[in-house]
Order: C-alpha cells, then structure tokens, then sequence
C-alpha cells in the first residue's frame, strides 16, 4: 500500500491521495495533482516529494503559508498520522508500512540496484535543512568508591528512567569511607571498582540484574562466594564484595 | 612488534531473537592482522552461501598474498601499497565468485552481501567495505563510525535530505546501495588509517548497529576496554535485549603496542633473526 493523503475540510473527508508520484504539487491552479479551488490556497502551494517509503512535506513559498500539526511549517519529514492544513483544509498523512525498527517483521536488507535518483532530485528540492550534530560518546560509569559515588540525594534525571521490564535497583555502599552512600543502576551497564585493581560490570538486562568479573586478579564475591567469570544474577539484598569495598544490591520500592 | 602480538582480536556472532539461522560469516587472522566480516542476504541459505564464499576468498587469498610480499610494498599493477591492493582486489574476486555462482545455480540467484574487512600492518588499518556493515574506532573518548554505510539513508543524509536524528524514524532501512555478488563488478571502498596505540576498532554487521544506539555501544566499549570477550558479549546481548531482530556480528580488536615493519637493512636483519 502506497502512503496517502486524506483531504477533508471540517471533519468532512473530500478525497484520498495515494502518493504514487515521486513529486505531488498541492494548489489552487488545475495543473496541480492534489488542487483545492479557494482563494486562500496559492496557485502553486506545496508539494509532497516521496522516496520509497518516506514522504517529505515542503511549502512552496505560499502567500498564506501551511500548518503541520499545528505548527507554521516549512519542511517536514512526514509521519504516519501528521495533519497539513492549507487554508481550512486539512490533509491527514497515512503510511501504513512498518517502521522497521519497531515492528516484529523486520525487512531483510535489499540491495537498491540503479543509483537512487529520487534521493538527488529530492535534494533540489530539500536542500541542507538540517545539521548533523554528532553525539559525542558519553563517559562511561566507572564509580570509584573513593572518590566520585554520588551522593544520595543526587536522583538521575526523570527520563533515565530503567527499563519497563525491570524495577530500578541502587547499590548502597556498605564500609569504608563512602559508607552509606548509594549508586542507582541507571544505564544498561555499570562498572564497580578500580581499573587496574578489580572491576566488575553490572548489566541491567530484561530479565533481571547481573555481574560480571571484567578485570583483575580475584573475582567478586555475592554473598561471600566467589561469581567466578560467568555473569551472576543478582537477587534483592544480595552482598557483594569488590575490591575491598562491601556493598548490598536491592530493588527501589 | 609484530601484528600477531601487537593486536588483541575477538569476534562473535549470534543469530539474534528472531532469524532461524546465521548469514553473517566472520573471519579472524591474527597472523596476518586480518578481519573480515560480511553479512549475507538472500532466500533459503543463499544469504549465507555468500558471506561464506566473500569471508573464505578474502581471507584465504590474502594470506596468500601476503606471504609473497609486505603489504607495505608497492604492488606492481595499480601502485598501491600491497595491503591496500589486496583488499581491493580481493573484494572484486569475491564478487565475482558470488556473481558466478548466483549465475549458475538458480537456488542463488541474487544473492549477494555485505562486507568490511581491515588489514593491520605497519601502525596503520587498511579498511575496504561494500554496503551497510561498519567499522567504528573509540580512541580515548571518541567513539565514532569511520566506514559510511553505502545505503540510500546514508546517501539521503550526506545530501542533507534528513538529519541523521530523523533518519532514525525513516521507513527506507535497509536499501543497500552497493553489494557484493549482486553484479559483476563491485567497486569497494577502500582507506588508511594511522592506527594509536590503545585504539579500540569494532568491525559489526547491522544486526548491532540497528539495535544498540551508538553512544551506547561506545560506553560499553570504553567500560569494558580491559575484557574485549565481555565487551563483545556485552554488545551481543544487548542487541539481542533490546529484540535482536537480526543476526549480529561482532570483531573487536584492540591495539595493545606498536606494530610497524622493520625499515633498512637492520630491521630486516633484526626481524630474519627473530624468525
């Protein structure tokens, strides 16, 4: 099924688009392929340009302008569901293709064999809208029972909230001088201990908790036995012991 | 130092959540300081067939080539160094292997697949690829994609069509724009790069990179530095945490010492003795 776009004027649905043509021109004039005869629509108003399975949303310099889900739009990366609106019309985007990062049936990789035009003539069309800002790779969690565990008070932020599948978990550090001091397991990863000493790695995964030896001479002990190489599930106050440093593992209620 | 000691390489690979079998081929020579990864596609096991002919005619052809010659050398047909050349040239006889036989048995018609191969000597990484699998560096807090993907998303986003956070919500992955087999010439793309030591590279198929964020790969990378087997286990099992949708492959190879050739006659007569 090609997307589409759905043209209606109060509620009232006028005509469905399929988006079959690389280019598709919305206007008041005939020679448009979507035209909306009002005065309040320019000759040539917008078009949309397709490739493939993405659809792009552009302004032609329109006198009255047009509106993306409910913002003043220039160019847009469609969506399924998004709403133009050119004067007191609206079209509704609808692209019933999986995304396929999210969908189960994931698209095998397709070798696209001529040289993708569309993607140079888009850029004609598109042209240098956006920036690539580059993430930098963040660093790492490494805590170091001497100097940088945070402090208890310190919550991470609402959005580094742990998987939906597992409840969120805290290391209390339970000797030395970081006594009492807590580390939330908030990433998929963390790593206790002193590089060069003894670190461990404990995994949040959807089935639970986990740590495992990354380096050193001895292995961490869970409840005063050694977890050797392979990962070991952690349980709720569950004792572990790296390093010197003894600390409890236990689930956030 | 030679490559062999000089080089810490692991690899794996898993067929993820969801595939029933593995058409990714991944293949290690420490020896020669050789990495070649390839991920296959194609109906019934045609996929697999493919990576497998692309990994065994690398590695096996450039193994050969090399004990006939440094692949610092000029090579005498294109006057590029032997390293380079072998990559190239390896790449082409690997399509051409594929090409013949999708040709000739109809169950393989149109397969075809991905690689990216690196070849480690004289304190550089000669790196040749074709389509969408990659090979990153981490170089101190760096992490950062060095191969771009030869797709229509990576094309798209090079032409400023859509931002690379965009690309994200794009319904167009998965296009390939060059692959091996599929035609009777290929052209891969081929660098050098000065290697560091401490540098991390991670050669992988798609089935990581669509499933794990960069960021996050690269603060496992830099957490686990010190245990590559984990790292590389760590990154399997993220993909595969996260759906593991396709078939995952990981090389990892970390440069622990220099590695240059012996230059001179000493060199020479320094490393013949050493032999």
């Amino acid at each position: 099924m090609p997307a589409k776009l759905i043209l209606s004027m109060d509620g009232a649905v006028i005509k469905e688009y399929p988006l079959t043509k690389e280019r598709m021109t919305i206007g008041r004039k005939p020679h448009n392929d979507i035209i909306i005869d009002n005065l309040a629509v320019s000759s040539e108003h917008a078009a949309v340009i397709t490739i493939l399975n993405d659809s792009f949303f552009e302004d032609l310099g329109s006198t009255n302008g047009s509106v993306v889900n409910g913002v003043p739009t220039q160019k847009h990366f469609l969506q399924s569901n998004d709403v133009i609106e050119i004067g007191k019309y609206k079209l509704k985007y609808l692209n019933d293709q999986p995304t396929q990062t999210t969908a189960a049936d994931f698209e095998k990789t397709m070798v696209l064999r001529a040289p993708p035009k569309p993607a140079a003539k888009a850029d004609d069309q598109l042209s240098h809208t956006q920036t690539n800002a580059a993430p930098l790779a963040p660093k790492p969690d490494t805590a170091q029972f001497n100097t940088t565990a945070p402090k208890p008070e310190v919550k991470p932020a609402a959005s580094a909230a742990p998987s939906a599948q597992q409840p969120a978990a805290v290391i209390q550090i339970l000797n030395g001088p970081n006594l009492g001091r807590e580390l939330e397991l908030s990433k998929n990863l963390t790593t206790l201990g002193k590089p060069g000493v003894q670190v461990a790695v404990l995994a949040r995964r959807p089935h639970g908790y986990f740590i495992t030896h990354v380096e050193g001479g001895s292995f961490p002990l869970v409840n005063g036995s050694s977890v050797g190489e392979q990962p070991h599930q952690l349980n709720d106050h569950d004792i572990i012991e790296l390093a010197g440093v003894k600390m409890e593992f236990f689930f956030k209620t | 130092m030679n490559v062999k000691d000089a080089l810490e390489i692991v690899s794996q690979t898993h067929s993820g959540m969801v595939r029933s079998h593995n058409e990714d081929s991944v293949a290690c020579d420490a020896e020669h300081g050789l990495v070649v990864l390839a991920d296959g596609m194609g109906g019934y096991n045609a996929g697999e067939v493919a990576s497998g002919i692309a990994v065994s005619v690398m590695s096996s052809e450039i193994r050969h080539m090399l004990e006939h010659g440094s692949p610092a050398d000029k090579d005498q047909a294109s006057g590029d160094e032997i390293g380079v050349a072998a990559l190239r040239d390896n790449v082409k006889k690997a399509n051409l292997s594929i090409f013949n036989a999708a040709q000739s048995q109809p169950q393989y018609a149109g397969m075809g697949t991905t690689i990216v191969s690196g070849l480690f000597y004289d304190n550089r990484v000669a790196v040749a690829h074709v389509g969408d699998s990659r090979m990153y560096r981490l170089r101190g807090d760096t992490f950062e994609p060095i191969t771009r993907d030869h797709s229509l998303l990576q094309e798209q986003i090079d032409s400023g069509v859509i931002s690379k956070e965009l690309a994200k919500l794009s319904k167009n992955k998965n296009l390939v724009t060059r692959a091996v087999g599929i035609e009777a010439d290929v052209v891969p793309e081929v660098h050098v790069y000065d290697t560091q030591v401490g540098d991390i590279y991670l050669f992988c198929s798609d089935g990581l990179n669509d499933m794990v964020e960069d960021e996050d790969i690269g603060a496992t990378l830099q957490m686990l530095q010190n245990n590559l087997a984990l790292a590389a286990k760590q990154l399997i099992e993220q993909a595969n945490d996260n759906g593991g949708r396709d078939n995952v492959s990981v090389i990892l190879i970390k440069v622990r010492d220099s590695y240059a050739l012996s230059r001179g006659w000493w060199g020479k007569l320094k490393s013949w003795f050493k032999n």
